[in-house]
C-alpha cells in the first residue's frame, strides 16, 4: 500500500496540545493510519522518514530564525500544507510579545538572555508562506481535523463552517450567559468548531477559535464586553489566545487606546499590519464607543 | 400528501365547551399522557431560565417563578405567588422540537455494484407540548404553512407534527418584549390547540380545540365551569392584554418596509449588529438550514446532514463568484424585509407573531420593532426629527 498519501505531523512554537488531537481520535485512529501513511509523527512514533509528503499538518508559530528556515523548506517539502490550532494560524497565546517589549521580557524570564536566540515576533505560518488551510482552534477540535483530512483525501473543501459560536450555543440549547447571567463573551464574533462548550458550562467565550468573517469587534466592545468589564479587561478579552489575529488585534488596540495605555505593534509589523489589519483602527479609535 | 393536521374550519367549527380542572389532578392529566406514550415537554426552570423539556411530575414545573425580559436581557423572578405557568416565552421554542436543529437525511454507501442510496429512517416521536402560548400556536401555523401547505412536504416536520398533541396556555401576564396584540396572534389562544387552559389559583380552565383533545378531556376529572371562575379567567386573560406596551404597525410595515430600502436607519443598525444569528434561531418561525454530505474517511460512505442556518452568516447566500449579501447592512435588511412582508407573498402570513424573542435574544439588544418603525415612519416625521 506505499500509494497511500504520506501524512507528515509538524511542530513549531506550541505545546503539542493541537497534535495530541490527533492520537485523541483514538476510535478513528486505525481508519486513519490505513488511509495515510503517518510518515513523520514524532508525538506518535520516533520512526521518522523525510519528505516530500502529500500532506503536512502544521502546529505553533514562527518565533526563531531557524524555525522560519526550517518552514521554508518544509513547504517545499509539501503537495498541501495545514495548519492546525490558533498558533499556527494566528501567533497564538505567545503573539502577546508582538505588542510588548521582547527584550524585556527576556531579561525578566532568563537569566543568561543572551544565550536564547529569538525573534522579536510571533507570527503565524501564513505570515512565512502559502498555506492550503487553516485549522482554527487553542487547541482544534479533533473531528474537525477528521474531517479536514478526510475531505482532503476526497478531494473537496473541509466542511467548517464559518459560523459563529452563537448558533453551536442555539442548537445544543445553551440559554445564552450574555442575557441571562450578565456575563462578557466573545462569541459573536468567534468561528464556531468547539461546539460551544464555555457557554455550556456557565462562561463566556474566550474566543479560542479566532474571528470569524466580518467580525463586528466594535459593536461587540461597545455594547457586550464595555457595558461588563473595564476596559483594560476588555482588552485583554481580545488579546488573547489570537492576539495577532488581524480583527482581534485591532479590536484589542482600540480597547487598549481606551484604557489609556497604547500597545502598539512591534516596529518590524508594521508595515505588514497596514495591509492586513486595513486602516479602520485609526477611524475607530478617533470616535469614543456609540452609547448603548 | 394528504395532511391530517385540522384546519382551521374544522377548529373554528367546534364549539368549545369550557370546564374545569382543578389544580391537584394536573398530575392526572400528566399520567394519562405518559401513559398513552407521549413524551410531555414543558417548561423547566434550567440555566437561569424557563426552557423546554421533558417533564413528568408537577414539581417540574416553575411553580412561583418568572421573568424580566428586555432588549438583550433576561432574568429570572419570583412571582408573589405559586403560579405554574406565570411566565411569558422563554429561550427555546417548539421549533426545537419540530424541526430538530440537526437531522440526518440520507446515507449513501459504496457497494460493488456501485453507491447505494438510502433515507435515514426517522425515528418515530410522539410530543404533547404542554404550555403553548397563542405566539407559539401562530408560530407553528406559519410552519405548518412552510413545511406542509406550500407544495412541499418535509417528511422530517410532518410526522412530529401529525403525533404532537398540543396542550396551549393562555397568557395571564406579558413581558416587556411580547407584542402579539399588534400581529394579531394573541394573548388569547383561538385556534389550533387540542386543549387549551387557562390557570387560575385553584386549577385551569379547560377549553376543548380537536377531537384528540376532546378525548384526553373526556379521561380527564373534569368540573363544571362555575360562572365566577370562568369570570376570573377571563380578567386573568385581560391582564396579558392590559400588559402589553410594544406596537408594531403590521399593516403599514408590511407595504412601506420594501419602498426604504436604502433608509440610513439600515446602515446605523448594521453598525451595532454582531452578525451572529441568534435572533433567527430563537425565532419560532425561521426555518433554514444548509445541507452538506459529509463524507468518512475512507470515502465508502456519504451522509446528508441538515442544520438549522441562518441568513445572517456571510457564507449563507454563497453563489458562483461569492455571497450575494456580503455585508451586514444587506444581511440585517434581508431578514427584516423577509419577516414582515416578503414572508407575505411567499407564505400569505406574516413571518413574525410577535413573540419577541430575537429582542430579548440579541446579545446588542437590537429590537425589530424600534428598527422597522424607524424606517417606516413618515418621512416627514422622519425629517422633523432629524432637523
Ligand atoms: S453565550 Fe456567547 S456564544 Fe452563546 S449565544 Fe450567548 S453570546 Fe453567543
Ligand atoms: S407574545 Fe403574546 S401570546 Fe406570546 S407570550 Fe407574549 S403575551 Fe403571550
Ligand atoms: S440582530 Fe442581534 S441577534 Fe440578530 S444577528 Fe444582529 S446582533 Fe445578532
Ligand atoms: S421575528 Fe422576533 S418577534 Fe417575530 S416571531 Fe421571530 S423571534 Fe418572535
Amino acid at each position: 500500500m506505499s500509494e497511500r498519501p504520506k501524512l507528515a505531523v509538524m511542530k513549531f512554537a506550541s505545546c503539542d496540545g493541537c497534535q495530541l488531537a490527533l492520537l485523541d481520535l483514538e476510535d478513528e485512529l486505525l481508519t486513519v493510519a490505513r488511509a495515510v501513511q503517518i510518515s513523520h509523527f514524532a508525538e506518535a512514533s520516533s520512526h521518522l522518514e523525510p519528505g516530500p509528503y502529500d500532506l503536512t499538518l502544521v502546529e505553533g508559530s514562527i518565533t526563531t530564525p531557524e524555525d522560519r528556515h526550517r518552514l521554508l523548506k518544509l513547504r517545499a517539502d509539501s503537495k498541501y500544507l495545514v495548519t492546525i490550532g490558533a498558533c499556527a494560524t494566528a501567533g497564538g497565546i505567545q503573539a502577546l510579545r508582538n505588542f510588548a517589549d521582547h527584550d524585556e521580557f527576556m531579561r525578566a524570564v532568563y537569566a543568561r538572555p543572551d544565550y536564547i536566540e529569538t525573534l522579536a515576533t510571533s507570527t503565524p505560518v501564513a505570515a512565512h508562506v502559502k498555506v492550503d488551510f487553516e485549522l482554527r482552534g487553542c487547541p482544534i477540535d479533533k473531528y474537525q481535523l477528521l474531517e479536514v483530512i478526510a475531505s482532503l483525501l476526497a478531494g473537496h473543501r473541509p466542511r467548517t463552517s464559518t459560523e459563529s459560536v452563537c448558533q453551536a450555543c442555539k442548537r445544543r440549547g445553551t440559554v445564552c450567559v450574555v442575557v441571562t447571567q450578565n456575563l462578557p463573551c466573545l462569541g459573536p464574533v468567534t468561528h464556531s468548531g468547539c461546539g460551544a462548550i464555555c457557554p455550556a458550562y456557565d462562561r463566556g467565550c474566550y474566543g479560542c477559535f479566532g474571528p470569524t468573517v466580518q467580525p463586528n469587534t466594535r459593536a461587540l466592545s461597545d455594547h457586550v464586553l464595555l457595558p461588563r468589564m473595564a476596559s483594560d479587561q476588555a482588552a485583554l478579552a481580545l488579546h488573547g489566545i489570537n492576539a495577532y489575529a488581524p480583527e482581534f488585534a485591532r479590536g484589542g488596540q482600540r480597547l487598549w487606546q481606551l484604557a489609556g495605555l497604547p500597545k502598539p505593534l512591534h516596529p518590524s509589523l508594521d508595515a505588514s499590519l497596514e495591509t492586513s489589519l486595513d486602516t479602520s483602527l485609526a477611524a475607530s479609535s478617533a470616535t469614543e464607543p456609540a452609547s448603548s | 400528501m394528504t395532511n391530517t393536521l385540522p384546519t382551521d374550519t374544522e377548529v373554528a367549527g367546534m364549539t368549545p365547551a369550557a370546564s374545569f380542572l382543578p389544580r391537584s389532578a394536573l398530575q392526572t392529566l400528566l399520567d394519562l399522557l405518559l401513559g398513552q406514550g407521549y413524551q410531555v415537554i414543558g417548561p423547566r426552570l434550567d440555566q437561569g431560565a424557563i426552557v423546554y423539556d421533558s417533564l413528568e411530575r408537577v414539581e417540574d414545573l416553575p411553580a412561583g417563578w418568572t421573568e424580566e425580559q428586555g432588549p438583550g436581557l433576561y432574568r429570572l423572578q419570583r412571582r408573589d405567588d405559586d403560579a405554574l405557568f406565570g411566565y411569558a416565552v422563554g429561550p427555546h421554542s417548539w421549533k426545537r422540537f419540530l424541526f430538530p436543529p440537526q437531522v440526518n437525511l440520507m446515507r449513501s454507501q459504496q457497494t460493488d455494484d456501485g453507491w447505494r442510496m438510502s433515507e435515514v429512517v426517522q425515528p418515530v416521536v410522539r410530543y404533547a407540548f404542554l404550555g403553548v402560548r397563542a405566539c407559539d400556536l401562530a408560530a407553528i401555523a406559519v410552519q405548518d404553512r412552510v413545511f406542509l401547505q406550500s407544495g412541499f412536504v418535509d417528511k422530517v416536520y410532518q410526522q412530529r407534527r401529525e403525533q404532537a398533541l398540543l396542550i396551549a396556555i393562555n397568557c395571564t401576564m406579558a413581558a416587556a418584549t411580547c407584542f402579539c396584540t399588534s400581529m394579531g396572534s394573541g394573548p388569547r389562544c383561538q385556534q389550533g390547540y387540542d386543549l387549551g387552559l387557562t390557570e387560575l389559583p385553584s386549577g385551569f380552565v379547560v377549553e376543548v380545540g380537536s377531537e384528540r383533545g376532546a378525548a384526553l378531556a373526556a379521561n380527564l376529572p373534569l368540573e363544571p365551569l362555575q360562572d365566577e371562575q370562568d369570570q376570573a379567567a377571563e380578567r386573568a386573560r385581560q391582564r396579558a392584554v392590559d400588559d402589553i406596551g410594544r406596537r408594531l404597525d403590521r399593516d403599514r410595515v408590511q407595504t412601506v418596509l420594501r419602498e426604504r430600502l436604502q433608509h440610513p436607519q439600515w446602515d446605523a443598525v448594521a453598525e451595532r449588529c454582531l452578525s451572529c444569528a441568534n435572533c433567527t434561531l430563537v425565532c419560532p418561525t425561521c426555518f433554514c438550514t444548509s445541507v452538506d454530505d459529509v463524507t468518512n474517511l475512507t470515502d465508502q460512505e456519504v451522509i446528508r446532514e441538515r442544520r438549522w442556518d441562518s441568513c445572517f452568516n456571510f457564507d449563507f447566500s454563497h453563489i458562483s463568484g461569492g455571497p450575494v449579501r456580503d455585508q451586514t447592512r444587506s444581511r440585517y435588511r434581508q431578514w427584516l424585509t423577509h419577516k414582515l412582508t416578503t414572508w407575505v407573498d411567499q407564505f400569505g402570513t406574516s413571518g413574525c407573531v410577535g413573540c419577541g424573542r430575537c429582542i430579548t435574544w440579541c446579545p446588542v439588544g437590537i429590537d425589530l420593532t424600534v428598527e422597522a418603525t424607524l424606517i417606516c415612519q413618515d418621512q416627514d416625521a422622519d425629517a422633523e426629527t432629524r432637523s
